[in-house]
């Protein structure tokens, strides 16, 4: 069960980034960086589904990659409350997506050691295109912070605002415990001084400060969600939920 | 037969070959990936494994990048086709390790991108790190073969492709990016 609550959460806040990065399509500030921005929304979605595939082959009861991403409700999700936030600017978007990948650059690197082959096997798949989207952002970080003074303004006024929600990723809970105490998968505790130096290094080329111990939101990993998610899943889920297993 | 790892790019393909999965070997061969028709499957390096029992046959597959949309088309295609050619019972399965690589394309392929006006991947490709600002590697205009080019974009019209252009002949052009 843990391992199953385990692959929906990664699946839930790759699905969920991807679908608010996907809301740039379109709306981009260039058309190159809105190129940029929904490539980063496909590389995500097929992290997604090999997650939601494998949990619906651990779960073996007829749940299926669609009926996890469609027809599940808010508290059924198990994402970090982190990627559900709406996109605000475009340096709020460019700073969660540097916070969220440079979290699963150190996560996947460290579960493509997992004894459980399929995760194994996902996380080193991925990892390449992370590092990718790990390397797009942290130079998008130091553009902007270290930009015009608008810029500058903008992306600290984003990292005010988001700062508070890096925490859950480091904090774990106990689906994550059970797994890490197996040596399963990574202890997310592990994961927060790396973390932490390489955005104190993209910090100091930016121009930002790290801000101080602030509180952090937690609960997403256990359904407790922030009231954005109910925006998302209505707009994500309309068609399957106005007409069940619709096909085309 | 040869294991996934032993396959190599250089010059032609080396497949695990018998007399039983010849056959199916030639049909894949005429399978064209979607997204670029001019390489086949197999000149993409992203067929693992076939094998034959009677009119059975499983074919292995493993996708470029995770989100591709063009595996389902793929798995589609070599189902019909297989379909066409008289088997009755066709398994495709996607397996994710181990992941795919730029190695894994032929050079014979990588001709034929050149050619479609798309830059092969370099046998060395630098942009795979994930540090900030490393220096662009140098990417050949598959159009009048200057080196004297430079990125538009990390990303490009397709998952595998990022945006370059020509400084000498001013064209742009995809480069098939690092995996």
């Amino acid at each position: 069960m843990s391992l199953i609550n385990y692959t929906l959460s990664l699946a839930d806040s790759t699905l969920l980034l991807s679908q608010r990065n996907s809301e740039w399509c379109g709306h981009g500030p260039v058309l190159e960086q809105d190129i940029a921005i929904t490539n980063l929304s496909l590389d995500l979605i097929g992290q997604a589904r090999n997650f939601y595939q494998y949990a619906a082959m651990l779960k073996n009861d007829g749940s299926t990659e669609d009926t996890f991403a469609y027809t599940r409700d808010a508290r059924e999700f198990n994402n970090l409350l982190l990627v559900e936030l709406p996109n605000g600017d475009w340096g709020a978007t460019i700073l969660r997506q540097f916070f969220f990948s440079n979290y699963q650059f150190l996560l996947y690197t460290k579960l493509q050691q997992s004894n459980d082959e399929q995760l194994s096997a996902i996380a080193a798949k991925a990892l390449k295109e992370v590092a990718y989207h790990l390397r797009w952002s942290s130079e998008w970080v130091i553009r902007l912070g270290d930009g015009t003074a608008e810029s500058h303004r903008r992306i600290n006024e984003a990292l005010q605002e988001l700062w508070p929600y890096t925490g859950e990723m480091f904090i774990p809970v106990s689906f994550e415990k059970e797994l890490a105490d197996l040596g399963t998968v990574p202890d997310p505790a592990s994961l927060k001084t790396s973390w932490m130096e390489k955005t104190a290094e993209i910090f100091t080329a930016a121009n930002l400060t790290l801000p101080g111990n602030v509180f952090m939101h937690t609960g997403g990993k256990e359904g407790t969600h922030s009231e954005h998610i109910g925006f998302i899943l209505a707009e994500m889920q309309f068609l399957q939920r106005a007409y069940p297993g619709a096909e085309w | 037969m040869l294991n996934g790892n032993k396959m190599s790019g250089e010059n032609n393909m080396i497949y695990p070959v018998d007399i039983s999965t010849q056959p199916v070997w030639n049909i894949l061969s005429n399978i064209m990936d979607p997204e670029v028709p001019v390489l086949s499957i197999l000149d993409l390096g992203i067929v693992r494994r076939v094998t034959v029992n009677d009119d059975a046959v499983e074919v292995v597959i493993t996708p470029t990048y995770t989100g591709c949309p063009a595996v389902d088309m793929i798995s589609t295609s070599i189902r019909m086709e297989l379909l066409a050619a008289g088997y009755k019972s066709i398994q495709v399965l996607q397996v994710l390790s181990p992941a795919w690589t730029t190695e894994w394309m032929s050079e014979h392929g990588k001709k034929k991108l050149r050619e479609y006006g798309i830059a092969p991947p370099n046998n060395v490709q630098q942009v795979c790190h994930h540090d900030r600002f490393v220096n662009d590697e140098s990417v050949q205009c598959p159009h009048c073969r200057s080196w004297h080019t430079r990125m538009v974009s990390e990303f490009g019209s397709t998952a595998c492709k990022s945006l370059y252009q020509c400084n000498d002949c001013q064209e742009p052009f995809d480069y098939f990016k690092c995996h």
